[in-house]
């Protein structure tokens, strides 16, 4: 990147590692930790608006879709989340190419699972054979987050079911005495109430999503995880300008302080939500504000 | 060849016993589940072992994080802050490598690159750290009436500890502490898929899981067996701490017990 690191041989300590730090390797590394920005900020609404419809669900009057969601909720907690994600980028990759076999390659006789094989027309193929690079990596990506989606969306649903419980009857009660129908007191009493008791479940839960960002890695993404396995490892001359030894343990150091400044900065901001949605209302935290602001 | 057989050959695979090739072609229902269920002897391994060990330690973090003494306190909350705040995918891998390099010094650390050492300890330091910050908060919301009695009756010190705060402690603590035990045993799953590697494909059950996933294709035989064990396993754990949680509260008026909840909490 800079002009001296033309020959990193000569360099004294600093500018060997400002050259090596800047050198194109790096900075696949560095815009894999947008990956992973990218994947919090893709998921956590898509994982947040599954988990309203799960809780919708799980409301419902009509009894096998409450028992649906219940019955998705329970067998998600009970498993652990990494099998999930393994299983659901396999399932859902054979379920999109099953159905566009079905659909591209109507006249295909032979059985789709051939011993340990899945075969589809050549045609139906996700992505196709033919297609460019990045339509791979963004298939693959978009895999992981609907895995990702679907995993939180479980946890989400859970929360916000909880969060829609706890908002106090009395005010249901009152919406339905002013003659509103079951969709008004749904839509203009319930949802904005219940945030603020859904807000803790959902900031654990968004830090729980954090932590499992890494989990990418296992999803066959080049993530960071993958980048600072690769970029640590022992490089000698042949392959390298910059030779070094075993550092594999700092980067994953890097990796691992990068994560607690994730969770710190996460924290502040979410107290500081919790203080705005406290405002007014009338729960022990509200109270706390009234006070200080009336003392 | 039987289910017997196939019992014979593989049931204690994952620690080295029997047939040492894997299964390579025309995987039986029975393989997958005896395989699978080799696996969970590690599970239940680190399970076990990580949270026998990880109680006390969480105990000691619990009390120096409560502690008004600042040379106690602020260690506490750090180790706290450094294992909760950090993926515990990211520690398995941190710790693998550390102990790599200190191999490499010093070569009596051979043993903590392998798993059964090295993975241990890192989901020991984890588990305590969030036992630790579940015993912290049941050791604040302990009733202040029951400090004030032991103070009445002359207890001080370790006494007033022993008999009255760290049995209230756990009390408290018990609903959320069995949810920390169902996620510890979840989470021995990263092990191997971490740095950690499985010596002669002697691995756990998600191991043995993805591995016939990645041999047939099908990924709709192998983890929904994985899920059946993973579920039992929970449901044993959720009756083996119900029971304790029942000792824990033999004292109390009837009407006063809690009742060990089902609804338990999804995130960690």
């Amino acid at each position: 990147m800079f002009s001296y690191c033309a020959d990193p041989e000569t360099l004294s300590t600093f500018f060997w590692f400002s050259c090596y730090l800047t050198n194109g390797v790096h900075w696949s590394f560095y815009l894999s930790f947008l990956k992973v920005l990218g994947l919090l900020a893709v998921t956590a609404p898509v994982a947040l608006s599954f988990g309203f419809a799960g809780a919708m669900a799980a409301r419902s009057q009509f009894l096998p879709l409450s028992w649906l969601g219940k019955a998705y909720i329970a067998v998600v907690r009970g498993v652990p989340d990494i099998a999930f994600f393994l299983f659901f980028v396999i399932a859902l990759d054979q379920g999109f190419e099953w159905i566009r076999h079905k659909v591209l390659c109507p006249e295909w006789t032979d059985p789709i699972r051939q011993g340990n094989d899945f075969l589809v027309c050549q045609s139906a193929k996700l992505p196709l054979g033919t297609a460019p690079e990045w339509v791979h990596e963004t298939y693959g990506f978009a895999l992981a987050v609907i895995t990702f989606s679907i995993v939180f969306g479980a946890f989400a649903a859970n929360v916000l079911f909880g969060g829609m419980r706890a908002v106090p009857h009395a005010q249901l009660e009152t919406a339905e005495a002013y003659g509103m129908t079951r969709r008004q007191t749904f839509w203009r009493i319930l949802v904005p109430q219940m945030w603020v008791y859904a807000l803790p479940g959902l900031s654990n839960l968004w830090m729980v999503l954090i932590k499992a960002t890494p989990l990418l890695f296992l999803l066959g993404i080049e993530d960071i995880v993958y980048w600072a396995r690769e970029l640590g490892g022992t490089k000698t001359s042949r392959f390298t300008d910059y030779p070094h030894g075993d550092w594999r343990m700092w980067y994953f150091l890097f990796l691992l302080i990068f994560y607690l400044g994730m969770t710190r900065v996460s924290e502040i901001g979410l107290e500081r939500l919790m203080r705005r949605l406290s405002h007014g209302q009338a729960t022990s935290g509200g109270e706390l504000l009234r006070k200080e602001t009336t003392a | 060849m039987s289910c017997i057989q196939t019992i014979q050959d593989y049931a204690l695979r994952s620690i080295g016993f029997g047939e040492r090739l894997l299964p390579k072609t025309d995987f039986t229902l029975c393989e997958h589940f005896t395989l699978i269920g080799s696996g969970m002897i590690w599970n239940i391994y680190f399970g076990i072992m990580a949270m026998v060990t990880g109680f006390f330690l969480a105990t000691a973090l619990a009390v120096g994080k409560a502690s008004p003494n600042k040379w106690l306190r602020k260690p506490a909350e750090w180790f706290i802050f450094l294992f909760r705040g950090s993926p515990l995918f990211i520690q398995f891998f941190f710790a693998y490598f550390f102990f790599l390099s200190l191999k490499k010094a010093y070569p009596m650390f051979d043993a903590f690159t392998s798993a059964w050492l090295g993975a241990l300890i890192v989901l020991f330091l984890n588990t305590s750290a969030y036992s630790g910050e579940i015993f912290y908060g049941a050791l604040r919301s302990i009733p202040k009436g029951d400090i004030e009695a032991a103070d009445a009756y002359g207890m001080t010190g370790w006494a007033r500890f022993r008999r009255i705060v760290w049995p209230t402690m756990l009390r408290l603590a018990w609903p959320a502490y069995t949810n920390e035990a169902i996620f510890v045993f979840q989470s021995t799953t990263l092990v191997f898929f971490s740095a950690f590697p499985a010596w002669q494909q002697r691995g756990d059950a998600l191991y043995y899981a993805s591995y016939f996933a990645d041999k047939t294709f099908n990924p709709f035989i192998p983890y929904p067996i994985l899920a059946f064990y993973f579920i039992l396993l929970t449901l044993v754990i959720v009756w083996g701490f119900g029971r304790v949680n029942k000792r824990l509260n033999r004292h109390l008026p009837a009407a006063h017990r809690s009742k060990m909840r089902f609804r338990l909490n999804l995130a960690r």
